[in-house]
Order: C-alpha cells, then structure tokens, then sequence
C-alpha cells in the first residue's frame, strides 16, 4: 500500500487558492489549508467596524474556501514576524508599500517550516504565470521556490505545465498531465475552472488582499513613520489606519476623526491611549489626537473636530478634550470653516 | 472535563479565531470553551473554524454588542 501523500495548501480566500487546492484534492493528494495573518489582511475589519456594514453577511474567506474544500484549515499568526519582511524586504516594494515577493518567500517558508513539523510532503499555492505584476512573473517564480527554501517541494498547480517540473510530479505522486499551464491576467480559465468544480459565490476582491497594495492606506503607513521618526509598529497603530478620517495640520500630531457611529465607537477604546475630543452640546465625533498637543494645539485640534460635527455651521461648538489620565479641559471653539482645511492636511 | 472562557474582545476577524484555535490545542476532549468577542463575525468564523477542525458548537449568542461562542473540543 503505497505511502498518503500530504500537501499543505496556502489559502488565501481567493479563487485562485481555492482551484490550486482542489486539483491537488482531485488527484487523492491529502490536503490541508494553512493561512497567515499579517496585520495587513483584508478581511472586514471595516466591515466589523463601521455600523452601516454590520448588516451584511460577513465572512473569513479563508475559512469559507477551506470549507468548500472539506479541509482543515490551520490560521497563523505572523503578525511580529512580518515587520521585518515589510521593513526590510530584499527585493523591494511593489506599487506601494507591499513587499509583495519578500511577502510570498516568507510565507511559502513559513509554509514549508509547518510542513516539516507536521510530516506534509509538498507544498501548493495558486500562483498563475503573470497574475501579478511583482511576485507572478515567470522570472520570480523561481526566486519564491529557491529562496523559501522548498525548492521543487513548491508546486503550482494551476500554472505548473508552464514550468519544471516538481518533486510530486517527478515521483508520480500527482500527474503533470492533470495540473494546468495558465498564464496572464485573464481570469476566464479561473472561472471555467470555478465552474467545472461548481464553486460558486468565491472571493472577488477588488484590490487585491492585502492593505499594502492600497494607496491610501499606504501613505498613511509612511505618514505614521515620518512622523515618528522610525518606522517600528504596533498592531494598535495598523488597525487604526484602517479606521477614520486622518488630518496632519502639524508635523508633530494628527487627528484620527471618526467617520459614523461604529467607527466613533471603536476610537473609544483607545481614550486611555490617545488625547481624545468629544462634542457636548450637539452629535460629533469622536476625535483621537496622535501626538503630543499643547493647549493651542487642543483648542486648534478641537476646532477641526468641530467642523465634523452637526454643529459645523454654528459660532460656537463646547468640546471636550480628555488627556490620557483622564484629565478633561471643556472647550468653546468656532468651527473650523471647510476653506481653511488645506487639502494637504488629509493624509 | 473542565469549562474554560477566552476573551477575545476588542480584536478583530481573524485573531478571535487564532485565539480560539491556539486556546483549544491547550484542551483536553470533552472540554468545554466559551469564547467572548467583540466582532460580530466571530458568530460566523469560530462556528466555520470548529465546523472544518471537527469541533462541536452547543451555543451562539449576542448581547448587546459581545457575542458568545460555547464550543465542545472533540476528538479530531
């Protein structure tokens, strides 16, 4: 009785995870999931956050692909360990500030690492020849397999006729000729393939899974680091970039401005960590200054948070400023008229 | 058998589930966990995480703004 081949599947929540999975099942390949958690993952923070979305249905696609799969699905968290692959990353950024190739080395030699600890054979992602512009390219394919360390231990099935072939085809443990040859950015053979399978109601993100990819969450990122002077972070500091309007009227603070009532709410939970500003005498909301503020700085500060609030067209709004130790300072200011808001002050 | 509580308040999809899954390799079968979150996917994601890992969910419940998962570790 020949030996149960085990392969452990990198599973993003996407389709092309999803298929890469399912065509290693289909050949009686054991299978199952693992998922990293980097912070940076775009998966409904927002959606957990802000009220008007908490009607909608939400779910961890990762666990929904694993469950269509009729795998197990092991989540890790990677959350310390990636600040260096995002600060220090050998082959630098892509668009933004997503170190997409360090990213994807570091996770199939996570991968690799898990499948030796846990006796699994090979490893399989849903890469596709020029899918994406940094880390799928048949030039960096290689890159991936060589430097994660698990060389021709890395398969990819749904491109894999377009490339060597690997240790589990070499040994005949799946058969090259089931494995597919995609290339490019048409996803027409995915969802052919999605079809055949009968996945329906798969991912489709439009940015991508990852906040690195996004230009606006990216320049916040940067912003946070200029103005610190160093570019260590907490996960406190990357969940709050995800959160609120951000103004920077000075170098040295910036104000994070809730945008409706789940995001108000969630600011409050770091009133012990932030100067935090509140309206009394109308609905506002709730402001965090990040920072250091003297007492012009609150009175201005307050003045922007004023023009936030349903009181923005009145000569005077009462706010409440809160230090961190609790201490408050009851503040009259005159909002800030929207013409004295620099565009520049947006981050 | 024993019954345990994981707080996992004031975290956000998927770090309740992280935590539900390291919590219950610590458990014995039988054992029971009782994970308080404040994300309400958590309602969805730790009930798809036991259902995929072969763990039994007795009970889903919100109140006010925590929602409650009570989870019976089995034999996986």
């Amino acid at each position: 009785m020949p030996q149960p081949r085990k392969a452990v599947a990198l599973i993003s929540g996407g389709l092309d995870s999803l298929l890469a999975a399912k065509v290693i099942l289909e050949q009686g390949i054991h299978v199952e999931g693992i998922n990293f958690f980097t912070g940076f993952c775009v998966e409904g923070h927002t959606h957990a956050i802000r009220k008007k979305d908490k009607s909608k249905t939400k779910r961890n696609n990762a666990l929904w692909s694993a469950e269509q799969l009729g795998i197990k699905l092991h989540i890790i968290d990677i959350v310390e360990e990636y600040k260096d692959v995002l600060l220090n990353p050998k082959h630098g950024y892509g668009k933004n500030m997503n170190p997409c190739l360090d990213c994807k080395i570091f996770m199939v030699n996570k991968a690799k690492q898990w499948a030796e600890e846990n006796g699994f054979d090979f490893i399989i992602t849903g890469e596709v020849i020029g899918q994406r512009p940094m880390s799928q390219r048949k030039d960096t394919m290689p890159v991936i397999s060589r430097e994660s360390g698990a060389d021709d231990r890395l398969l990819r099935p749904l491109c894999a006729q377009n490339l060597p072939e690997t240790l589990p085809e070499l040994e005949g443990w799946v058969n090259r000729d089931e494995l597919y040859g995609f290339s490019g950015r048409n996803r027409k053979p995915q969802m052919e393939l999605a079809a055949k399978f009968g996945f329906e109601d798969y991912a489709k993100p439009a940015g991508g899974c990852c906040f690195l990819t996004d230009e606006n969450y990216s320049a916040k990122l940067v912003d946070l680091w200029d103005a610190r002077g160093n570019r260590e972070y907490e996960m406190d500091d990357i969940m709050l970039l995800k959160v609120g309007r951000h103004i920077r009227p000075t170098p040295h603070y910036k104000l994070i401005i809730g945008r409706e009532d789940g995001e108000n709410k969630f600011l409050q939970g770091y009133k012990n960590n932030y100067i935090s500003f509140k309206t009394i005498d109308c609905p506002g909301p709730l402001t965090l200054l990040d920072g250091v503020a003297t007492d012009e700085d609150l009175e201005f500060a307050a003045r922007i948070a004023a023009r936030f609030s349903q009181g923005r067209n009145t000569d005077s709004v009462t706010i409440e400023a809160r230090r961190t130790n609790g201490d408050t300072t009851t503040l009259e200011v005159k909002p800030m008229p929207a013409s004295e808001i620099s565009p520049e002050w947006y981050v | 058998m024993a019954h345990f509580e994981l707080d996992a308040r004031r975290m956000f999809c998927p770090m309740p589930v992280i935590r539900t899954q390291d919590k219950i390799k610590e458990l014995n079968i039988g054992d029971t966990l009782e994970v308080i979150s404040t994300d309400p996917g958590a309602l969805n994601d730790i009930p798809a995480w036991c259902r995929i890992n072969g763990h039994k969910v007795l009970e889903t419940r919100d109140r006010e703004d925590e929602v409650f998962v009570l989870i019976e570790v089995c034999d996986v």
